[in-house]
């Protein structure tokens, strides 16, 4: 279990002290009213002191739109999570990228989540969540993350890179390596052994790179990249190769394993609503976009100033880092009706930040909403409830705001 | 009021008579035409509004800007005719318009 800390108050502490990037603030789910807060009273927030550095926040909607739509003053490079990440691996993705690097790049694997192959995808995963949800116990308590999410989301990642369906779980751990160490993110995983996991990680996709060249053309990512004339030498740089398959694997695992587990814990904490959704399966589409802003699984995205600008009446100066709070916008007042509200119709319900806005918006959104609505299809078809039986383990991370565990009881039909 | 007509990616045909001073985005939405998401809500953000504007009507529906260019960048079934409607500001200029939406917004 979570140890309770003691945060101080957060209507009254002084502002200047007020470190919005403590990964415990997530992990006791302790963050509203400190955000509630900077929203009101300094929504451009400087941060003097942190482990991470200075830093500014950006806490509002249309400050967020903004900043992510100037790209030329608000660069994704070197990092785009509050610290930068170690030079033992000086791994290269496109989502640390800015134009026209980052495009060329992005250009090269969004086919594969495109709506088009995806309706082709459709009944694999289909008959995948079905697997998954017949093979559960009835009326036993068990860990919903461990026996749902993450195994959903595993066979997910395991389907568009076509790797290898047995060493399936060996994506979902080199997922967890790649943004858990406490110097990036305050997670938990050591230096030694992130590396040691992200060589092996590379070593693999090497190996299935080369096994794969030649073959019949498929629609896996690594397929795409090989068949792109940007890409296809991709493999001679090893950290560009590297950094987007951590990309890709982790774009693809903790935003969707944890939106899985929130929305089963929003329906518990919302009976109303889980009435509604009993008497209207037909509000799965709207609910699912509602359930990616109630869980926002990625806290934030992290910007650096190119120059010194004034930004709202701040003076943000070259080489500072900017860090847009997803999860505060998604609960700004001003842009949505009750947002601290889990309402399964709201009346427009896409819009919402958790994808992040400007050329980096989430290249598998439509990926994304597909799997949590065809999930949430089958769980309708079999259970009358998906009961929480006690409190979430929630990870400790100032960036990926999920689950450990979720103990939970099934009821049927 | 101008008449402008938009055309799903079933074929079924909507004409609107289309509000002046407002984007062809937030017409489509006023008129309850499917297809158009606008995620971020005219912002030119997120490209959930992308359309095809019928070729002779290109020059009437405004320049592309950067902004604009670098969100279009961004989708794979990208054309000449791309545009995104919430640029594209409604004037009388555009009575009689043909657009065509697309398969997916993303």
């Amino acid at each position: 279990m979570n140890q309770a800390i003691k945060f101080p108050d957060a209507l009254t502490m002084p502002l200047a002290d007020m470190d919005v990037s403590d990964p415990r603030l997530l992990e006791q789910d302790a963050w509203r009213p400190f955000f509630a807060r900077l929203r009101a009273e300094d929504p451009v927030h400087y941060q003097a002191n942190s482990p991470f550095g200075p830093f500014w926040s950006i806490t509002c909607f249309e400050d967020i739109v903004a900043v992510e739509s100037d790209t030329a003053t608000f660069s994704s490079e070197p990092a785009i999570v509050i610290d930068d990440l170690p030079e033992d691996l000086p791994v290269e993705m496109f989502i640390a990228m800015d134009p026209p690097k980052h495009d060329v790049q992005r250009r090269a694997a969004q086919p594969v989540v495109a709506p088009q192959n995806l309706a082709a995808m459709e009944q694999l995963i289909r008959s995948r969540v079905v697997d998954i949800l017949d093979g559960l116990p009835v009326g036993e308590t068990f860990d919903w993350v461990e026996h749902v999410s993450i195994n959903l989301t595993t066979q997910m990642l395991a389907t568009l890179f076509d790797f290898p369906f047995e060493e399936r779980t060996k994506l979902t751990y080199w997922s967890d390596l790649a943004s858990g160490t406490p110097e990036i993110t305050g997670g938990e995983v050591s230096e030694e052994e992130r590396h040691e996991g992200l060589m092996e990680c590379l070593q693999t996709f090497t190996r299935i790179w080369h096994e794969r060249k030649g073959r019949e053309p498929s629609f896996d990512l690594i397929s795409l990249l090989q068949r792109d004339p940007n890409t296809r030498d991709m493999v001679e740089r090893p950290m560009e190769y590297l950094g987007n398959l951590m990309l890709l694997i982790v774009g693809g695992n903790d935003t969707t394993r944890n939106s899985a587990t929130g929305g089963v814990l929003a329906l518990n904490q919302n009976p109303a609503e889980y009435d509604k959704l009993r008497a209207n399966p037909g509000l799965i589409p709207g609910m699912v976009s509602e359930i990616i802003r109630w869980q926002t699984p990625l806290a934030h995205m992290r910007r650096t100033a190119t120059c010194d600008t004034e930004f709202k009446g701040k003076k943000i100066r070259k080489g500072d880092k900017v860090v847009l709070w997803y999860l505060s916008a998604n609960r700004d007042e001003s842009v949505i009706e009750n947002p601290d509200q889990f309402i399964i119709d709201r009346k427009n319900p896409r819009h919402h930040i958790a994808f992040g806005f400007g050329v980096h918006r989430c290249m598998g959104n439509r990926l994304a909403e597909m799997q949590l609505r065809i999930l949430w299809e089958e769980i309708m078809q079999r259970f009358r409830m998906v009961e929480v039986m006690g409190e979430p383990e929630r990870v400790v991370s100032n960036f990926v705001r999920g689950y450990k565990s979720l103990p939970v009881r099934l009821h049927a039909l | 009021m101008p008449a402008i007509t938009l055309i799903e990616y079933s074929g079924a045909s909507h004409t609107i008579e289309a509000d002046t001073g407002k984007s062809l985005m937030q017409n489509a939405l006023d008129n309850m035409v499917p297809g158009i998401d606008a995620d971020c809500g005219g912002a030119c953000a997120c490209g959930t509004c992308h359309c095809f504007v019928e070729e002779q009507w290109l020059p009437a529906s405004g320049e592309v800007d950067a902004m604009e260019e670098a969100m279009l960048g961004m989708r794979p079934d990208r054309t000449g005719q791309s545009r995104l409607s919430c640029q594209i500001q409604v004037s009388e200029d555009l009575d009689g318009m043909v657009v065509r939406l697309p398969e997916y917004q993303m």
